[in-house]
């Protein structure tokens, strides 16, 4: 049976409540789910089911999660300000990346010059900018249809069902 | 035969009229020359080094323009090998936008440029224009009106990216047909354009070309060898709202490095301003210089017949 996404953030999220941070211990693996099912964006494609403890073992957290789990941040960027910020109550992705990206707010923000993030991907270019480029160096799936097969809109949007058909594959 | 005015002092006059009236029209001009674009203007920038060559952009631009069906699905990565007498693809009547694969040598992977019009901040398709069938909008949109257009083609020639194309197919209603920047159905509701909405890897950031220049600054600075340090678009053709940023050289991803950092304008309104004092002045003038060089003669005539009577 498929656990339904929010079964899953919920069970995260009383977990993450239930057992508050100690200070100077981080995050750490079994503080999450096992699968987290993407598909808050899910139209053109089916939603895909992330393993996160599959991918726990490939990367470390902040791999993904940057320096919200407490792990030392060690890019030159990122470190400036957060070299030693702690576990952050927000971990989840979407919780920081918008869904909904360059519309009138995310625009207005943009132009704060108080604002350092000027520059943050929307959900979904979170996802494909953190996930492709190690799918590519680690030799996994890496072509749009490897990770989430297309739905009948995806197929529409694509025109799948135009002529001259050549080779598919990226 | 004396006459009041020569041949000789007839054209220096006219060079003095003519050099009089371009020092006049003079300021008009500056104006023009130091035009930065409207100040809230939107923009797009292209980041080559996130592009993954996806087709999602051409894809949903099809959608949103309701242009032809393609010829090959969206997701065929065929598309990349085609080469047409020589070159690779173009925007055309059925397509706005466009992406092609550059395989760089010493590039582990090939770079993905997505084409498109620019929409310059000067637009020599507008300049060239003589009917006003273009218009550069507040928003940061190039857009055309094809009911003044009358089918010269020139804003195709003026284009340095030879972006507008003609839609030959149709005889009765032929007209430009060129990316508009999603104008009507997005960017005036404050929506980015169908294709950087559609786009998985975000490699199209939409939004108001001033912080554009900023963010992209900002990539190039902490990320410096991920970079050519410029922002194709910033200054080219005198500023452009699609901006692109590129990690390999921007001739080696298909740009053409030669397009001026000023306006295409600056090259031909010294002579435009010209056209129309040649067309309003020059004909008052000499008819008057016509006149005064042949009223003595006349008034001779009218004494000679007076002395006759």
């Amino acid at each position: 049976m498929r656990t339904p996404p929010r079964t899953v953030l919920a069970a995260a999220v009383l977990l993450l409540a239930g057992t508050p941070p100690l200070p100077g211990l981080a995050l750490d693996q079994y503080d999450a789910p096992e699968t987290v099912v993407i598909d808050s964006l899910a139209r053109l494609y089916q939603p895909v089911r992330f393993s996160h403890i599959r991918h726990t073992k490939l990367a470390r957290c902040k791999d993904c999660h940057h320096h919200t789990t407490g792990q030392e941040d060690t890019d030159s960027n990122c470190f400036r300000c957060h070299a030693y910020s702690p576990e952050a109550s927000i971990v989840s992705c979407k919780d920081c990346h918008t869904g909904k990206q360059f519309y009138p707010e995310q625009v207005a923000a943009a132009g704060n010059p108080n604002l350092y993030h000027i520059d943050k991907p929307g959900l979904k270019g979170a996802y494909h900018l953190n996930c492709i480029p190690c799918h590519v160096k680690k030799n996994a799936p890496s072509g749009c249809e490897g990770c989430h097969a297309l739905t009948d809109a995806g197929r529409a949007f694509f025109r799948v069902d135009s002529k001259n058909r050549g080779s598919a594959t990226p | 035969m004396p006459t009041l005015i020569d041949r000789r002092r007839f054209l220096r006059g006219g060079l003095l009229a003519s050099a009089a009236a371009t020092v006049s029209l003079a300021p008009a001009q500056t104006e023009a020359a130091s035009f930065e674009g409207y100040p809230n203007a939107m923009g797009v920038l292209v980041d080559l080094s996130r592009c993954v060559g996806c087709r999602s952009c051409e894809a949903a631009c099809n959608k949103e323009q309701q242009l032809p069906a393609p010829e090959k699905p969206f997701n065929d990565f065929s598309v990349f090998d085609e080469l047409h007498h020589g070159q690779k693809r173009r925007t055309d009547e059925t397509r706005y936008t466009v992406v092609n694969r550059y395989d760089i040598p010493g590039r582990e992977h090939p770079l993905f440029r997505k084409i498109q019009c620019n929409h310059c901040q000067e637009p020599a398709c507008l300049t060239s224009c003589f009917v006003n069938a273009y218009t550069k909008t507040p928003e940061g949109a190039v857009v055309y009106d094809p009911d003044v257009c009358v089918g010269c083609r020139t804003c195709m020639i003026a284009c340095p990216f030879l972006i507008p194309t003609f839609r030959y197919s149709s005889a009765f209603k032929p007209r430009i047909m060129k990316c508009v920047f999603c104008y009507d159905t997005r960017l005036t509701k404050g929506l980015p354009p169908a294709c950087v909405e559609a786009c998985p890897q975000e490699a199209l950031t939409f939004g108001r070309r001033s912080d554009l220049v900023t963010m992209g600054r900002q990539r190039i600075r902490e990320n410096p060898s991920a970079y050519v340090d410029h922002i194709y678009g910033e200054h080219e053709a005198g500023g452009t709202a699609w901006m692109y940023l590129s990690p390999a050289p921007f001739d080696q991803a298909g740009f053409d490095t030669s397009v001026p950092k000023e306006p295409i304008l600056n090259y031909v309104k010294d002579f435009l301003g010209i056209v129309p004092m040649v067309l309003t002045i020059w004909p008052a003038l000499f008819a008057g210089f016509h006149l005064l060089a042949h009223r003595k003669e006349k008034m001779q005539q009218v004494n000679k017949n007076e002395g006759e009577v």
